[in-house]
């Protein structure tokens, strides 16, 4: 189905530095377009859509209507644009809109920015916002994703018979990995003894088990690959992106240990990619809990089920492995804007590929995307890889 | 307490299967052909959390459980809070009465979208 379709081509890519920024969202995306635009180095006239993935501007800080606002900041006026919203997988699906309007042929340059603001609320009203995605028999308990992390990674533990410090060294992998990423929230090592004598945030995870909440954007700029080959030396391309949709209640899932809409996303994009598991060299995964770096592993077919936790303590995931995951440091450590971060995995992606990753560069011409929203309830899967 | 609170009861479809929360649509794409109620029945603790970052209105520490009730048609499953010190996975438990489960003036979510008044699990004495 996808044979004569013309590959889309990523043109430029760029993002600020995640963490506490003085910047309001609108702000922010700026920052990230014109530093996609540089990065792509076209004539901004080109842009003829603009996609903002963004969750909750509104909620945050009372302003909606950011897309409109970017294309007036930017002066991108009169392209079509419009506000993606979904939820932590925002970033991933404003991909995806910009994928689809290119490969489609209604546009021909579409420029997609994701940006969240979140540090000036404190963490029990950020938490709560995060939290508004859930079902009402959720949330009326006080439901919020990290416990989510809480029951799923008790479960996960317990069934596969894992142990507890097989969480701590995905967090101390993607710390080391950050140490390397100037654009990243915490740019600090820590050890498994200070991740596994944090404070308890939802039993049996700690503080270090989770990302972040931080601010910042990311953007990219997406061309067929017929015009981008005529303005660009370094443009790569999306050669699979699909996504899927699991249950909203979270409880009624078979297996809480199984992501089905990070399965049937993954299927989905090595389809139309036509490649396997084992044809990706390294892959950003949504790390937004540690559990989640398991469960997204075995979901897209790297590990079998019940086994990414030995990867991770093996060291097959860490920069130097077999499979590196989150060579960027990932959401635990680079910052989890939460509208930014589904664009900014592919942000590293395309940065590897280009190879100007620097001290955390890693090999390999195809590089992977996850980026999930709840916990699991919406996920997209991104494949780029090297054009040639 | 003047909220109504919101029912203990799942939803029971034509394909035989059930689930809780009702859905207005089952996984047969037909409407819902009863309900399954779940009060006044033990169930197991499949896992269980214990959060303390809450949001606004929410109790700290907030024990949360997914539990598991074997019913016809079933499993079932529901999320909720748990009244209780501590508890472990393959605990009975079941549904206590109505109590306020968070403070609705301090939710994000206004009263009338959703109801704040619910049913914590509570250990089975055996």
């Amino acid at each position: 189905m996808f044979v004569d379709m013309e590959r889309v081509a990523i043109v430029g890519a760029a993002m600020t530095r995640f963490g506490e920024r003085p910047e309001w969202v609108a702000e922010l995306l700026t920052e990230a377009a014109e530093a996609t635009i540089a990065d792509a180095g076209i004539d901004r006239r080109r842009i003829d859509h603009v996609y903002v993935a963004n969750m909750a501007s509104g909620e945050f800080e009372g302003h909606a209507g950011i897309a409109n606002r970017l294309v007036h900041d930017c002066q991108l006026i009169d392209a079509y644009c419009a506000r993606i919203d979904q939820t932590s997988a925002s970033g991933g699906a404003g991909v995806y809109a910009g994928w689809q309007a290119v490969a489609s042929g209604a546009a021909t340059c579409a420029l997609v920015v994701g940006a969240e603001k979140m540090t000036h609320r404190t963490t029990a009203e950020a938490t709560d916002v995060i939290a508004s995605l859930t079902h009402p028999v959720e949330y009326q308990h006080g439901v919020t994703l990290p416990s989510f992390a809480g029951l799923t990674a008790r479960a996960y533990l317990h069934q596969y018979d894992a142990p507890r410090e097989s969480l701590a060294h995905v967090a101390v992998k993607n710390h080391r990995n950050g140490v390397d990423n100037p654009h990243a929230h915490f740019q600090n090592a820590v050890d498994l003894e200070t991740v596994l004598t944090s404070p308890i945030i939802a039993d049996p995870l700690r503080l270090y088990d989770f990302c972040p909440i931080s601010d910042g954007s990311a953007g990219l700029l997406l061309m067929p690959e017929s015009i981008a080959r005529e303005v660009s030396d370094r443009y790569v391309v999306i050669s699979g992106i699909a996504g899927a949709t699991d249950t909203h209640v979270v409880h009624e899932r078979p297996d809480p240990t199984r992501m089905g809409a990070v399965a049937a996303s993954g299927e989905r994009a090595y389809a139309m990619a036509q490649r396997r598991p084992t044809d990706v060299d390294f892959a950003e995964l949504h790390d937004m809990f540690t559990i989640l770096e398991f469960l997204q592993s075995e979901g897209l077919g790297f590990f079998d089920p019940g086994h990414g936790w030995e990867a991770a303590m093996d060291g097959v995931t860490a920069r130097d492995g077999a499979l590196p995951i989150n060579p960027s440091g990932g959401l635990k450590s680079k910052g989890h804007p939460l509208g930014a971060s589904g664009v900014a995995q592919v942000v590293e992606l395309v940065t590897q590929l280009r190879g100007e990753a620097g001290a955390r560069q890693v090999g390999g011409g195809v590089g992977l995307a996850c980026n999930v929203g709840g916990f699991g309830n919406c996920v997209t899967t991104t494949i780029v890889e090297a054009a040639g | 307490m003047t909220e109504e609170d919101t029912p203990a009861t799942g939803g029971r479809y034509a394909d035989g299967s059930v689930g809780y929360p009702a859905h207005p649509i089952g996984p047969d794409g037909a409407a819902s052909t009863g309900e399954v109620v779940l009060t006044g029945i033990a169930g197991t603790v499949e896992t269980w959390t214990v959060s303390t970052a809450t949001p606004p209105g929410v109790r700290a520490p907030n024990l949360l459980a997914i539990v598991s009730f074997d019913v016809d048609g079933g499993p079932i499953r529901m999320i909720g809070q748990v009244e209780a010190a501590a508890i472990a996975i393959g605990d009975r438990v079941r549904l206590g009465p109505p109590t306020q489960l968070r403070d609705p003036e301090r939710a994000l979510r206004p009263q009338g979208v959703q109801s704040y008044v619910g049913h914590r699990f509570v250990p089975v004495e055996d």
